[in-house]
This record gives structure tokens, sequence and C-alpha cells, in this order.
């Protein structure tokens, strides 16, 4: 049996409360750094993060991104999308094929 | 393109021959590994950024009634509404064999059966704003898991869709043409081998064959004066 788990600043995770996530709301960027850390020990397989904190901790995200489990996944928090996770998928294509194929007409 | 350095013996040759098929057999094998993972993995990429966007627009939504909502309720009221969650979430994690990339396969349960019922509140003092945001993100709850696998998958995916390029690379590049390379150094070492021995035995065989005539003209020379001292 696995969880899942939402970091983010407390505005924006409070929903994710109601619909039975397991919330860790957190303020600095070291404090969500050591929350990921912590968690992604435990049995949570997918975290999602919101997007102004996973720009700032990316490099331990990083450090997760080629392991089978936890899956961690951003999320736009209440100030909306800053379009990290499209940036994602985009780095993920330029990484496999060479090129950005995928968004050309973007 | 250097070649290896060996003896450029018979043994060698042999098996930097057998070296070169294995090579060239595991070349072909990898590259259609790897067109066969980027076919996939085009296609997950694609679905993907469709199910991102789908997911980030819904999300902004919910935000937008979760902003009124705190708007019309004060904080107190709103946190004691959400303390204790009535639904709890559970996932199962199967696994997914994708080209021999081991990939997460999420499987959710909710603990509440009842979806109508998924408020963690009385109605008594919340706002219908702040229904309507838990209702569209259970809503959209299923989609944004499946985003998560989707976007795991893609990010297994393209580290080992770099990998095995990488590998076909070094196979194409290096490693094959280093054969190659080696493999008629020692060809033409043998061969030159061979010439030189050829050469010699001629020269060999020059030396006999005059030794042979000189030996029997002195004996022709001999049988010679004996006739003519008779």
């Amino acid at each position: 049996m696995y969880k899942i788990g939402v970091i983010g600043d407390k505005q924006s995770i409070l929903g994710f409360k109601a619909v039975g996530l397991d919330v860790f709301d957190c303020v600095t960027k070291d404090d969500a750094r050591h929350t990921l850390r912590e968690i992604a020990k435990e049995d949570y397989a997918i975290i999602y993060i919101t997007e102004n904190i996973y720009a700032e901790i990316k490099d331990t995200v990083y450090e997760y991104n080629e392991k089978r489990l936890p899956a961690i996944i951003p999320i736009p928090g209440m100030h909306g999308t800053q379009g990290i996770g499209i940036q994602n998928i985009k780095k993920a294509v330029e990484k496999a094929v060479g090129a950005d194929i995928l968004f050309n007409n973007d | 393109m250097a070649r290896l350095n060996v003896n450029p013996t018979r043994m060698v040759l042999t098996s930097l021959k057998k070296r070169l098929k294995v090579a060239v057999k595991g070349h072909k094998m990898l590259k259609d590994k790897r067109d066969e993972l980027m076919k996939q993995f085009l296609e997950l990429a694609r679905e993907n950024k469709r199910l991102r966007e789908q997911v980030e627009a819904q999300i902004g939504s919910i935000y937008s009634n979760f902003v009124i909502a705190s708007a019309v309720m004060s904080s107190e009221i709103l946190n004691e509404a959400l303390m204790y969650p009535k639904q709890g979430v559970s996932i199962e994690v199967g696994r997914k064999n994708v080209m021999s990339v081991d990939v997460p396969v999420f499987d959710f349960t909710t603990t509440t059966d009842d979806t109508s019922n998924i408020y963690p509140y009385g109605f008594a003092n919340t706002s219908a704003e702040l229904d309507n945001a838990i209702e569209n993100l259970s809503g959209i709850f299923p989609e944004m898991l499946r985003l998560a696998a989707v976007e795991k998958e893609v990010q297994l995916l393209a580290a080992e869709i770099e990998k095995t390029r990488r590998r076909v690379n070094a196979l194409e590049y290096v490693m094959i043409p280093q054969f190659q390379e080696t493999i008629k150094y020692i060809q033409m070492k043998l061969d030159e081998n061979e010439r030189g021995n050829q050469t010699r035995l001629m020269k060999v065989k020059d030396l006999m064959v005059k030794a042979a005539i000189e030996e029997k003209q002195e004996k022709t020379q001999a049988a010679l004066d004996e006739y003519s001292s008779k």
C-alpha cells in the first residue's frame, strides 16, 4: 500500500487534504527539501509539489528522476502555472531525441 | 581511427573477428531497441503534454474556487472544515515492462465508496465554492494520477533512450571501426609475412638450383676431361 503526498504552501495544498492526500506545508526551501527527503524514504509513490517550491528544490528532485519510485510531479500553485511541468516534458524530449521535436509550434 | 594494440597473430585475428560479429549483432539489436523506445516515448510525451495542460487548467479553476471560498469564509472555519478528511486514498503500485524499462503503474482506491459524500464538513458554515472546489478536485484526481504515471514513464524512458543511444553510437562509431581497422591491420601483417616467407623460399630454391647446376657442370667437365685425356 502506497500513499500520495503533497508538498506546497499552505494555501495551495489545503484542498488536497480534503480529498484524502497527505499534505505537508512548507514555507522555506530547506524545509521543503527536508520534507521531500523524509517522505521519499517512506511509502509515498507519488509526491506532488507546487511549482514555486519545485523550482527552488529542483536539484533535490532530480535525484529521484531515474528512480522508479517516487514519482515527483510539479503542480501549479495558488499563483497559477509557471510552465515548469511542460518545461520538464520538453527537457525529457530533448534528452531522448536530441532535439525538441514536439513543441516546435509553441 | 586508432587500431587496438594487439599482437598480429592468427589467434588474435580469429578472436577479433568473433568480437566484431558480436558487436555488429549487438549494434543492430540496440538500434532496434532505440527505435522502438523512441516510438513509444514520443506517443507518451504527446499524451503527457495533453494531460498536463488539462490538469493545469482544471487545477487553476479549482484554485479560483478556493480563493473565493477562503474570502467568503473565515480562515478558522475553512481550516476546521478541512481538518479531518473523510476520504482516504491509497494506491497500489504495479510494474510494467516497456522494452526492459521497469515502469510503475498506479492504481488507486479511495476509502469511501460513496462519491457523492466526500465533504468532510457540515454544510452549515461553509460556502458553496468550497463544495465545488472539492468536488472538482476529486473529479480530476484520476487524471492527476495518470499524469503522475505518464510523467514518470516519460522520465524513465528518456533516461533509457539516452543510455541506449550512447551505446549505439559507441558501437557504431568507435568499437566497430576499431575492430575493422585492427582486423585489416592484422590481415595485412599476416599477408606481408606470408609474402616474406615466399620470397625467402624462392631465394633459397634459387641458391639450391644454382648449386645443383654448378655441381652438374663440374661433373660434366670432369667426365669430359677424363674422356679427352684417354
